[in-house]
Formats: structure tokens, sequence, C-alpha cells
């Protein structure tokens, strides 16, 4: 690009920054601004330039996220598990709840800044998001269909021909073209408008007294694992979980090496306010309850993470005010903004 | 005059050509299922077939991938077919599917490599590659022949399934009464971490059940016989009643072990 190029660029970038001033909220729904890197974010690791987002890809994807069609009976869709304003996650319950009302065995991950993860799923198992929306829909306890049946029934209809040829240029309706309108759509719910987002980018924000020192707290006890800014390495760990009834081993159960046994993927921590209740199998429904199981709870079951046994002790100390502290800070990383962006409600 | 001439030729020493990559020609390999000495029937209830711990066994389905497949000369020039056209699913229950065809070089082929699976290089590829065979909505769900496990993204390879009077009613053999097996192998050595690597790759020699004389004018088929006994009878011979499920565990590797037994070099058809 040329010098001149950017020029026009940028004036054209400020220009749309100043309209936005004015009306944020219209301007956010007639202006597709694309997929946009927060300041204090890291460089995404979804490859984007084998799927770029397009205003019509991303309203595509939004209307398979919430197409009934998608289940073997046409009652489930992927916003029946994971519900907007429970920041994508299925309030109330701590498995999921699907299909027949037959209950999994997982509670439902939030979709939030999902261009930033290597792997999904609690336990892995799948490293490409666009491969991942085949497990909900063939899975039994989920939507029980088959990804043939739904391409079938989804081409008969003339609103996705139309929808298809507006986001791909034809009205073919092909298992790579399903599966990159649904990631659009997934890779645009970005919640990075928290209080701690505002106080990291300095947009006016501060911390109380109380959060500051929750952060603090935060950092020397939690962020080895929950890191900044996304509160997750998105690595797989054990936090020390007493075994489950069902005996879900995690990682282990798709690489079947020993060192994986009971390793799950660090969760995010933002809108923790929304996504109770909390881990893998939605056991805790409250923040105190697991800020408890790290301070007396934790378990010395087999790959327990070496950070939650220090000095002979297992867990983290956590006295009183640590608790409240810190969940003074976790506060600050609920990001309504997210949960009422009308542009990922079902429209 | 010069052109009948060396037709003429040709059709009687019937000369090598030369080896050029741009110079393609049509070849078919042919995986010819059979179980010991017997042809390949699915649910022959009425004569099963048995395996050499004697146990009674009818297979109610088959279905494989065979991959890569690459051609040697005598002389050691080589050709791999492009990866693009280099996929395909055979299937027990559509005798059509059972060539793979392919287009190399014209020459003469002394030797046949191929795979039997998905390399973990199309395993991890993104989702606009995976097209037909590949495709993971091909074949719908697996009851109706899906080759594709979402839950640990990757392909089923070798999907084999049948019924034994040996199998158990436990919670160990088949809960649901049907007595049947199910025998999913799978495993591309993983994304990120080493996993179990089920991924075969088969080399055959050619030479003495015949090379394959590989010209634009006809249609050069190396057969072969895929012999399912060896499934259970192959190098760690195992019973249908000690392990009458096996998908994801490390077992797998014991029966890609013996599957990799299978292929045999009958005759080429030239
Ligand atoms: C019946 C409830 C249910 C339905 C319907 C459902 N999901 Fe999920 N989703 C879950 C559960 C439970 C998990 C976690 C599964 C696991 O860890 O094994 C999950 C995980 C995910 C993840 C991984 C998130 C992460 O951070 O690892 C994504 C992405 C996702 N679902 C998208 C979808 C899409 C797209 C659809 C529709 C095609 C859908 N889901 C339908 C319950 C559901
Ligand atoms: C050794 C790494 C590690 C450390 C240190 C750690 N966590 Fe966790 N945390 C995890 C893992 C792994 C999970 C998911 C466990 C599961 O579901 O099986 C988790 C889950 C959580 C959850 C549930 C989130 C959800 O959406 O389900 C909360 C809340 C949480 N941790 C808070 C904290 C806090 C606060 C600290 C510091 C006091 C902390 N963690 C320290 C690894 C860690």
């Amino acid at each position: 690009m040329t010098k001149k190029h950017w020029m026009v660029l940028l004036v054209f970038g400020l220009f749309v920054l100043a309209c936005k001033k004015d009306h944020p909220i219209k301007e956010e729904i007639e202006k597709f601004l694309g997929f946009q890197k927060p300041s204090n974010f890291p460089e995404p690791v979804y490859n984007f330039a084998n799927n770029p987002l397009t205003k019509e890809g991303f309203e595509l994807g939004r209307a398979l996220f919430y197409e009934p069609r998608l289940s073997r009976n046409n009652t489930i869709s992927c916003g029946s598990c994971h519900i907007q304003s429970s920041a994508f996650t299925q309030h109330g319950h701590d498995v999921s709840h699907g299909i027949d009302d037959r209950l999994g065995t997982r509670n439902s991950p939030a979709i939030m800044n999902l261009a930033w993860s290597k792997a999904f799923m609690w336990g892995g198992g799948v490293y490409d998001l666009d491969l991942q929306p085949i497990t909900p829909i063939t899975t039994h306890e989920e939507m029980d269909e088959n990804l043939e049946n739904v391409l079938k029934k989804i081409s008969v209809l003339p609103k996705y021909r139309a929808l298809f040829k507006q986001a791909f240029g034809t009205e073919e309706l092909s298992t790579a073209r399903f599966m990159k309108a649904l990631s659009q759509f997934m890779l645009m719910c970005v919640s990075s408008h928290s209080k701690y987002d505002q106080v990291m980018r300095k947009e006016g924000a501060v911390f109380t007294a109380e959060e500051q020192e929750g952060y603090v707290l935060f950092q020397e006890k939690c962020a080895s694992c929950h890191s900044e800014p996304l509160f997750t390495d998105g690595s797989f760990r054990n936090n020390g979980l007493g075994v489950s009834a069902v005996n879900d081993q995690g990682l282990y159960a798709v690489t079947l090496i020993e060192t994986d046994r009971y390793k799950f993927k660090v969760p995010s921590l933002r809108n923790l306010k929304y996504t109770a209740p909390y881990t893998h199998d939605g056991r805790f429904l409250t923040l105190d309850g697991m800020l408890e199981h790290y301070n007396s709870e934790v378990k010395d079951t087999p790959n327990l993470d070496p950070l939650l046994r220090k000095n002979g002790r297992l867990g983290i100390e956590l006295s009183g005010t640590d608790k409240q502290k810190l969940a003074a800070f976790l506060g600050t990383l609920n990001d309504e903004a997210f949960i009422n962006d009308k542009r990922f409600s079902e429209q | 005059m010069l052109c009948i001439g060396l037709v003429g030729c040709s059709k009687k020493d019937n000369p090598v050509p030369e080896f050029q990559e741009t110079n393609l020609a049509p070849l078919s390999i042919e995986f010819d299922n059979i179980v010991g000495a017997r042809t390949f029937t699915l649910n022959n209830t009425g004569s099963p077939y048995k395996n050499a711990a004697g146990e009674e066994f009818t297979i109610s389905f088959l279905q494989y991938f065979i991959s890569n497949i690459k051609v040697e000369t005598a002389a050691g020039k080589s050709y791999t077919v492009n990866p693009d056209s280099s996929y395909f699913l055979i299937k027990g229950a559509d005798k059509d599917s059972r060539f793979a065809k392919v287009r190399v070089p014209e020459g003469d082929y002394a030797k046949l490599t191929f795979t039997l699976g998905v390399d973990s290089l199309r395993s991890t590829m993104p989702i606009d590659k995976r097209t037909g065979v590949l495709d993971p909505a091909a074949g719908a769900d697996h009851e109706n022949g899906g080759m594709y496990w979402g839950w640990n993204s990757g392909y089923i390879f070798f999907k084999y399934e049948g019924n034994s009077k040996v199998i158990s009613d436990d919670a160990n053999g088949d809960p649901t009464g049907k007595k049947q097996f199910k025998y999913h192998i799978g495993f591309f050595g993983g994304y990120s971490v080493p996993t179990i690597n089920n991924i075969k790759v088969i080399t055959m020699d050619l030479n003495a059940a015949g090379i394959a004389k590989v010209r634009k004018d006809r249609q050069s088929n190396v057969h072969l016989f895929v012999d399912l006994m060896k499934v259970f009878n192959g190098k760690t011979p195992f019973s249908i009643a000690a392990h009458p499920n096996v998908m994801f565990n490390d077992f797998s590797s014991t029966v890609a072990g013996n599957y990799v037994e299978m292929f045999k070099h009958d005759h080429t058809e030239n």
C-alpha cells in the first residue's frame, strides 16, 4: 500500500470513529467493522486469511447459530445452550441440556474470544474452530443430527440460499461454507469492554482500592494459569477437582497419554457474573464456592498441577478478605456491553 | 508412413515409454475384499466365517480409507499421485468403490505404495480441503457410514463391524444384546501433542505377481486381495470375545498392526 492509501484509510477511520461517538449503538449496527483486535489483546491465532470476515458471512453465521433445524427434530439451536445473556453459556445448568431433554456430561462453555483459542472443548480434541460445530450437531445428547441432513434441510430454504449467495457469491451450500459462516459469527463474539479492559487501555476507568488489591492477589495466585488479558493461557491442567461420578478424565480421553489424565482446559474468567455454574461439570454454583475450592478443597488426584502443591500444602491459601478482594477484581471482568450487544442476538 | 512404422514396432516389442511426469495414463488398484479362503459377503448368517480362535462371526459393515498412492519403476523412478486426487473410501457394501483410480506417467511399475488411513497432513488441513470422501458430512452419521470423528477431530481409517455369538451381553461386550463387534480404528498422531499413530503405509512388490504396464491406450489394474481374516489372525491374533469393541484405546494399535497384513498382490491385468 502506498502512503496515500494509508492516509485515506486513516481519514476514513477517524471519520467512522467520529460518527461512532455521536450515535454509538446505531453506528455499530449499520457499519460492519469486521473483526477488530482490541489494543490490549495479543494477535489472534485463528487463520483469518482462510476465512475473511464479511458482514454477509457474519449474518449468515448468526442465522445458522440460532437455527433449530441444526438438530434432529428442529428444536435445539446452538443458541439454546450458548445463551447470550449468560455470555453464551447455559445458565442454570451444571451439564448441558439438549435434545429430548437429554443431559450431557459437561457444562456449556462461553462462546467468547474464540479467535485466540488453540484448542476447543473442556478436554480438547478439536483444534480448529471450523471443525468444532460437527461435534454438537452429531452428538446424541446435544443435537443428534447428521451434517449431511442439516445441509439438506437448510438448502431447500430460499432464505438460506439467498444468504449463502450474499456471503459466498453463489448459492452452493458446502460443508466448508457452512462451517466458515458459523466461525465468522463466533469469531465476532469478542468480549473486551469490561472495566478491566478500560483500565488497561487507559480509557478513563480506574480500579477501586479493593479491586486493585484483588488484582495484585490475582497476579500472584491465579495469573500463571488464568493469564491476562484473556484470563486463560489456553493450556490443559488439573486444578484439583475431585474425580467426578462419571470419571471424566479430560484431555486423556483424546490423547490416551497417562500424564493428561484429569487435565481440563483453563477457562477464561471473563464474565463470571453471567456464566455460573463453574468448571467442566458445573459443580460450583457460586464464585465463593470456587474460591473456597482453591483454599481448602484441592484434591491430590493424578497429575495435579504443581502450582497447587506448594511447600507441602495443597491448594492456594486464601483468607476471607483475600477472597473478597479477588471477587472484587474478578467483578471488573464482567462485560455488560458484550451480553447486550444486539449484533450477537437472534434477529 | 513413419508413424505407422513406429506403432507397428511398439506393438511388437512393447518398449517401455520414457518416464515423463506429464505423460499421464490411467492405473487402477483393485481392493478385492476376501475373508480367509472365502469371498466377502455381508451378513451371511447361514454360513458364518471362523477365525483362528475358533469363533464364528459375520460381517455387517466394512469401510476403509486408501490414500497417497505412489508407484515406482524397476529403475527406481517414482511418481506420487497428486494428493488432491489420492483419497479413496473402499466400501464393503458398494462393489464399485473397490477401485482406486489414479493417473500416473506411462511406464512399467514394479512397486506400489499406499496408505491405509488419512495422513496427518490431510487430517489437520482446513475445512476447504476436505471434500469428496473426506467431507465430514459425507456418509452422514456413524450408523450410516460416516468416517469422521467430531469430538476428537480426525478420520476413522478402518471401520469393521459384525456379529458373533461369543460376545457377552454385559458392558464388556454388547449391552444391547445384539452381539455386535465394532472396530473403529483411527488416530493420526495428534494435532499438537503426539498420540497413537495408526497410519499404515503399505508397500508391495509387484514383480512376482505381475508388474503394472501403464499405457494411455489401456487400463492397467493391480488386483489386490484384502483378507479381513487377518484383522483377527494377523501378527498378534486376538479373540472377538476378549476385544469386541476397539475404538479409541491402546488396543487399536494391535488391530492396526494386524490389518496392515491384509493386503496381498494377486495379479495385474494389463
Ligand atoms: C446441548 C447443548 C449444546 C448445543 C446445542 C451446542 N453446544 Fe456448543 N458446547 C456445549 C458443551 C457442553 C460444550 C463443551 C463440550 C466439551 O467440553 O466436551 C460446548 C462447546 C462448544 C465450543 C467450544 C468452546 C471452547 O471454548 O472450547 C464451541 C465453539 C461451541 N460449543 C459452539 C457450538 C455451536 C456452533 C453449536 C451449534 C452448531 C453448539 N455449540 C451447540 C453445549 C452445546
Ligand atoms: C494450576 C492452574 C490454575 C490456577 C493457579 C488457578 N486456576 Fe482456576 N482453573 C484452572 C482450571 C484447569 C480450571 C478448569 C477446571 C475444570 O473445569 O476441570 C479452572 C477453573 C476456574 C474457575 C471456573 C471458571 C468457569 O467458567 O468454569 C474459576 C472461577 C477459577 N478457576 C478461578 C481461579 C482463581 C480465582 C484462581 C486464583 C486463586 C485460580 N483459578 C487459580 C486452573 C487454575
